[in-house]
């Protein structure tokens, strides 16, 4: 006689199958431990500075964080409002597709390859700088912030938005022409209320990473006034060397990335994104002339802003001097060292995401249809929750926690590939989830009849499904990884640079010509992975 | 091969809001055919005998051993469901191969046997076909041979000809009471449709609210005589 344990016991067989899942969340935890007991160990070694460090010039980069952020966030969606509504009303025009794929390229690309492609376009000695005649100002601060901001999240914003628009269903819009509603009043009635509803996601989200930002402000902030918390953090480690100001600041951005997930939470945002769009076609709307030329309008200044600085970053690459620099030892060293820590990365990301992923299909169906565990919730969304802590914000942890008992600098790669690992996740996941579900569902049962298990499982049952979702979030990762300039900004020095870190160099010491050309690199690496990504994904369905 | 007694004695369950409770003996070699509303748990009856669940009390008995803390897996026991019977990247060979390896490491004798299972049910020549290349009827078929090369001398059949049309689905009955008679296993078969449970059972399980409500002789079901909940249900 066998008795069933109750439904929240966990059974012997379920905690086996969880147990690489929980070692994943345990290996989080650790991640995000370490950086905190950094951050309050140091904090509380030197309380009194800590506490001062909490000053006006403090308040001051709060206040231009989230200014700049709330800025970027108009500038980016507003527009994009417009753009999705244009590419909504006219479904079916040649090129439609192709800039659709154009609005996920940013995406794809590295953060400081943007801003160099910014510059190259709108910088002192940028290819505007002629039109404009002498006294071009550039744009660095603020302005650059802004445009390397709305480069990234309006196309973003235009996809998440014209998602919203494609749920309409197709008999409203029969209705809508039926009816003879002109543009104003399908705007209106069908299309407004559809994008109302993911509104508060959409700027929500774009909102976040504009105060997440800091390759950006990095590069294109100009000087005391134009610096943002991420940026700061690197600062008070890397050039004053202040470790009391550093905690200060790192707890000031936690504080307030926190407290925009909350209100994110509850807007119902995800902030996970997506990189694939169906693109779906429906019974064509036949707009006026009028308003056909304005869409066009709308969309050709989309495409030409972004558009524009990937052009820029092509033009200036291939000036530079491409065979001397793909001899330079340093390029050389960099690009394996890129590419190696990638790899690593990557791997470990998909082991985390395919091992919480697991867990959490073994965990929800252990329980049936009674209600989602803590555990299982922390499986679910556990690796949504390092979106709270910026690479910068772990980074910085780790380097005051491991500063007096190593060489923090020694570290660099480990750090590199664990962060990396782990912002990638919640994408990974994304990718892995639906297709391991589904199969899981249909497999389950006849598996466990044909006594199907263990190695046998994962080599005839699991991996044939899940293969091209895996590949896909490997090459995600990838890319991520190859374009990171976060943690590798705290970590990296002469014994390990990557590529974006020697692209900071590079600017840094105006060997403007390298770095185009190490951009161009970076760019197409990313690029190269992204669209590998996006052709797998799409196969697989 | 010959089949063996299915019994089992206050054998309860439950999950959500099902709750079940069947004392119930099935004699070795017959066709039973499990009939009853929806949701009054007959795969909950073939999921406890198959072992995909597990009772909270009480025993389940196949032959003259107590199976009721043993895995699916070892059980003397196949189960055809209506549909996901199959995996989809696996070939009809591969799938039914499954059936003698769970590693797929297939002997000569395996391959011998996998071959005469596939040509019993109708489906030489299609060994090499993906499930997706093949028609419903077949896809049952494929899971049909599986379940001959397993040789395990009791069969469940969660409603598995309900998605086939009614010329295909007289086609796998006739197919099936030809393999009974082979083989002899004992065959449990949900359906709703009283027809396929006339033509094929010797024997009937009624099942209502999570209890076997009334068993006994196809031909006492199908006569004057039948038990009234039974009647209620097929309105009669």
């Amino acid at each position: 006689m066998a008795v069933r344990d109750g439904p929240i016991a966990i059974t012997f067989s379920t905690l086996k199958a969880i147990t690489p899942g929980l070692a994943a969340l345990g290996g989080i935890a650790l991640l995000i431990g370490g950086a905190f007991a950094g951050l309050i160990a140091e904090g509380f070694g030197n309380l009194p500075a800590a506490i001062g460090a909490f000053d006006s010039w403090l308040f001051r980069i709060a206040r231009f964080t989230l200014w700049q952020a709330l800025l970027s966030t108009l500038l980016s969606v507003a527009p994009a409002i417009l753009v999705a509504r244009a590419l909504s009303r006219h479904p079916a025009f040649a090129g439609r597709a192709l800039i659709l794929r154009l609005f996920a390229l940013p995406l794809a690309l590295p953060a400081i390859v943007a801003a160099l492609g910014i510059l190259a376009l709108l910088g002192r000695a940028g290819l505007i700088a002629p039109l404009w005649g002498p006294g071009w100002p550039g744009i660095y601060g603020l302005s650059g912030i802004l445009i390397a901001h709305v480069f990234f999240n309006l196309p973003l914003a235009t996809r998440l938005l014209l998602e919203a628009l494609e749920t309409v269903p197709a008999d409203q819009w029969r209705l809508a022409a039926q009816l003879g509603m002109n543009a104003r009043s399908t705007f209106r009635l069908v299309e407004w209320p559809a994008m109302r509803r993911a509104l508060p996601g959409v700027a929500g989200l774009v909102f976040m990473l504009c105060v997440t930002s800091f390759t950006i402000v990095l590069t294109l902030g100009g000087g005391p006034r134009a610096t943002t918390l991420e940026v700061a953090i690197y600062q008070s480690l890397r050039f004053d060397f202040d470790p009391a100001r550093a905690v200060a600041v790192t707890t000031l951005q936690i504080v307030l990335t926190a407290l925009v997930l909350a209100v994110l939470a509850r807007l119902g945002a995800n902030v996970a994104g997506d990189a694939n769009l169906a693109v779906s076609r429906r019974a064509a709307v036949s707009p006026r002339l009028s308003e056909t030329l304005f869409n066009a309008m709308v969309l050709a200044v989309a495409v030409v802003l972004v558009l524009s600085p990937m052009a820029a970053t092509v033009i200036y690459g291939l000036k530079a001097d491409l065979m001397r620099l793909a001899g330079e030892p340093a390029v050389q060293s960099a690009t394996l060292t890129s590419l190696g820590l990638a790899t690593c990365s990557s791997i470990l990301c998909l082991a985390m995401s395919w091992s919480l992923v697991a867990g959490r299909q073994k965990l929800a169906a252990a329980r049936r249809k009674s209600p989602t565990s803590l555990l299982e919730r922390m499986f679910d969304t556990g690796a949504g929750y390092v979106l709270i802590v910026p690479p910068i914000v772990i980074g910085s942890g780790w380097f005051l926690l491991l500063r007096n008992h190593i060489d923090v600098f020694s570290v660099a790669p480990i750090m590199v590939a664990a962060v990396n690992a782990v912002m990638a996740m919640p994408f990974a996941i994304r990718a892995i989830r639906p297709a391991f579900d589904a199969a899981a569902l249909r497999h389950d049962k006849l598996s466990a009849q044909l006594g199907i298990s263990g190695w046998n499982r994962l080599r005839l049952i699991d991996w044939p499904v899940v293969r091209r979702p895996m590949a896909t979030a490997l090459a995600f990762a990838m890319a991520l990884s190859l374009g990171d300039l976060g943690v590798i900004a705290l970590f990296g020095s002469d014994a390990v640079q990557t590529l974006p870190y020697l692209l900071l160099g590079r600017m840094g010491s105006y060997r403007t010509d390298d770095a185009a050309g190490i951009a161009l690199l970076l760019g197409i690496l990313c690029l190269g992975l992204m669209l590998l990504a996006d052709r797998l994904g799409r196969t697989a369905k | 091969m010959t089949g063996a007694a299915v019994k089992l004695e206050n054998v309860s369950f439950g999950y959500d809001e099902t709750r079940v409770l069947f004392n119930v003996e099935i004699q070795a070699g017959t066709i039973a055919a499990v009939m009853g509303p929806s949701g009054a748990g007959k795969t909950t009856l073939l999921n406890l005998i198959a072992g995909f669940e597990r009772p909270e009390s009480g025993s389940v008995w196949i032959g003259n051993s107590d199976v009721t803390g043993i895995g699916p897996a070892d059980r003397p026991v196949s189960m055809v469901f209506q549909e996901n019977n199959l995996f989809a990247h696996l070939t009809v060979e591969q799938n039914v191969g499954l059936g003698r390896s769970p590693s797929l490491r297939l002997t000569d004798a395996d391959r011998i046997a996998i071959r005469g299972a596939l040509a019993r049910t109708g489906l030489e020549g299609k060994e090499a076909r993906l499930p997706s290349e093949l028609s419903g009827g077949e896809r049952q078929r494929v899971a049909l041979a599986r379940a001959l090369v397993r040789n395990r001398p009791v069969l469940l059949l969660d409603e598995p000809f309900a998605s086939l049309g009614p010329a295909l689905r007289e086609d796998m009955l006739e197919l099936l009471i030809d393999l009974h008679r082979e083989q002899n296993m004992t065959v449990l078969m949900v359906t709703h449709q009283p027809d396929d449970a006339r033509k094929i059972a010797q024997s009937m399980i009624f099942v209502e609210e999570g209890k076997v409500a009334a068993t006994g002789n196809a031909n006492l079901f199908f006569g004057p005589d039948a038990p009234q909940a039974f009647r209620r249900y097929i309105g009669v």
